[in-house]
């Protein structure tokens, strides 16, 4: 048994628009391969466990159905490692502006 | 109930797009295969001076117009004696969601306010969705953003993420889809449930609201220097931002100015890829946009594209991921400003561009955008690494798009590459002539025509008779 995740839980769900048979015409070889698939955040309606077919109710109200795969689901985009390639431009760039006129 | 497979629901697009738009395309039908674009623009969208009050309302518009110094002063010490043009910026990231978008959106959303849709909807991964969903909230409508975000691993573009992030932050509801064109397929769906209006980016509205940027860098300009920009690149992907500010410019009388398009050079990924998808570093103002809309703009959400990037377009230039990355960073290292690629992707190119005008000449790049974790270098060169992407230091004329990002060892390696633009005049032909399967080309054709690819009637008609073998009545 997982974690009961109460109503009104901001979440996200999953769902496949299209499966792999369903896709576009004029798609690739590898997009035709996978489905089309979408993700969506909201508020919980009924309280459920990750995995759960649910339905949520999103910012502006309008509702959608789909697997529960996420509780408060994260921003997780960031800057990361320095990049020691882009390190050397700004010394370089500053050398050369301060080379005298010939 | 009508039936929601995808055939079914593409079947009712035209249907869907008319309510969602409330724009009649068909009454500017002319001819064969052409129809009157100008007609369209003026009837449709509203007057400049409108535009510029509608903005007004919602702080978009008349963004800091900047001249990068030591950047000019660089690209000096790198050109022959008497070169170097003065390289000036528009600071568009200063418009309320961070880049010029904000433009584009503002007149469709207070169109749909006027008229009385209760929300709006667009589709795109840019900075478009932010746009629309920060000028929806100055309005009290409603915003769904329809996203093209992660491929099948689950794996998400983190510009992508980003612009998703701040669309959320707006209040909008987000629809996030992975790779693949039938994003158009759940955002019909979308228009059909909601009844909300298609904020479109390629509206007579998307594209007369960037006409004030070109205006007002003519303004500007004239007011500093006394005189018109000589050249004005632009980013170019869709269009629609090389379009609108070409109006303008045109409208403030800047009608020798020259008309630069840039976009990334991504020749060789597949646009609508699952696989490709993760392996390039920039999401938009690239070639896998910018060659097919310019080639054929009638691909675009709306039935008639009025963004027509080949009637305005002088030149077109492309730069490459690497040099994007550098140019970026020395205008953090040398002019203090942060900024995101869409603009720096003209920068880039403004700066080899510079170095082959004269001194006394002046280049505009014409838009910045907001950066952050997602959209910075930092961001894009890790997950380039991530994904196998070879990053290092070189020639960037050595970079392959998918395979490597090659960082240049010096300035003097960047370079902008010229398209073939005659190339992509005949290919826009090409397109028309199957779409239509016009035999023998009307008067009032090739007029269009010839507006179309900007070249004389003379010289259309002769491209039709002598390369396309096709019969041109009048002209």
């Amino acid at each position: 048994m997982g974690e009961v995740i109460k109503a009104g839980s901001w979440v996200q769900i999953y769902q496949v628009v299209l499966p792999a048979g369903e896709r576009a015409p004029q798609v690739p070889e590898d997009t035709k391969k996978v489905p089309l698939e979408l993700k969506v955040k909201g508020f919980l309606q009924e309280e459920a466990e990750l995995g759960d077919e649910v339905e949520v109710k999103t910012v502006i109200g309008r509702t959608h159905k789909g697997e529960l795969i996420e509780v408060n689901p994260p921003y997780e985009h960031q800057f990361g490692k320095m990049i020691p390639e882009l390190l050397q431009v700004g010394p370089q760039i500053r050398e050369i502006l301060r080379e005298e006129e010939v | 109930m009508a039936a929601n497979d995808y055939n079914s629901v593409m079947d009712r697009k035209n249907e869907i797009m008319k309510k969602a738009v409330g724009i009649d395309y068909e009454r500017f039908a002319t001819g064969d295969v052409g129809f009157d674009y100008e007609r369209m623009m003026s009837e449709v969208g509203y007057k400049l001076e409108e535009i510029i009050k509608i903005q007004k309302e919602t702080a978009v518009g008349q963004t800091p117009f900047i001249e990068l110094k030591n950047i000019t002063k660089l690209a000096r010490k790198l050109a022959p004696a008497g070169k170097g043009a003065r390289i000036f910026l528009k600071d568009e990231a200063a418009n309320p969601s961070g880049s010029y978008k904000a433009r584009r959106a503002s007149i469709s959303v207070y169109h749909a306010e006027k008229e009385g849709y209760p929300g709006v909807v667009a589709a795109t991964s840019g900075n478009y969705g932010a746009a629309v969903a920060s000028q929806a909230v100055m309005r009290n409508l409603e915003s769904i953003i329809v996203q093209e975000v992660f491929d099948s691993r689950g794996v998400g573009q983190p510009e992508i993420l980003e612009k998703g992030r701040k669309c959320e932050a707006y209040g909008s509801e987000v629809l996030q889809l992975s790779v693949g064109p039938e994003l158009f397929y759940t955002f019909l769906r979308v228009l059909e449930d909601t009844g909300y209006f298609n904020a479109s980016l390629y509206t007579p509205f998307g594209i007369a609201g960037v006409e004030p940027l070109g205006y007002e860098i003519v303004q500007e300009l004239q007011e500093r220097e006394g005189k018109n920009p000589d050249a004005v690149i632009i980013t170019h992907a869709g269009g629609g931002n090389l379009t609108g500010t070409s109006r303008g410019l045109i409208k403030a009388g800047a009608d020798d100015t020259k008309i630069v398009a840039a976009s990334v050079d991504l020749s060789g990924l597949h646009m609508a890829s699952d696989h490709d998808f993760n392996r390039k570093s920039f999401t938009t103002g690239h070639t896998g946009f910018g060659v097919p809309f310019a080639t054929w703009p009638d691909r675009a959400d709306v039935p008639r594209n009025a963004a027509r990037a080949l009637r305005y377009m002088d030149e077109y230039v492309t730069v490459k991921q690497g040099e994007v990355f550098y140019i970026t960073e020395a205008l953090a290292q040398i002019e203090g400003m942060e900024r995101g690629p869409a603009g720096n992707t003209s920068l880039a190119a403004a700066f080899d561009l510079a170095q082959k005008m004269d001194e006394d000449q002046i280049i505009v790049v014409q838009e910045t955008e907001y950066t952050g974790a997602g959209k910075h270098p930092m961001a894009q060169l890790n997950f380039a690494k991530e994904n196998g992407i070879d990053v290092r230091n070189g020639d960037p004329d050595q970079e392959e798009a998918g395979k490597s990002v090659i960082i240049p060892e010096h300035p003097s390696q960047i370079k902008a590459r010229d398209v073939d633009l005659e190339k992509l005049k005949r290919s826009y032909l090409r397109k028309v002539i199957e779409e239509t399967k016009v035999k023998e080309v009307k008067e009032i054709d090739l007029e269009f025509l010839a507006d179309e690819i900007n070249k004389s009637k003379a010289e259309t008609k002769d491209i039709l008779e002598k390369e396309f073998d096709l019969t041109v009545l009048g002209g």
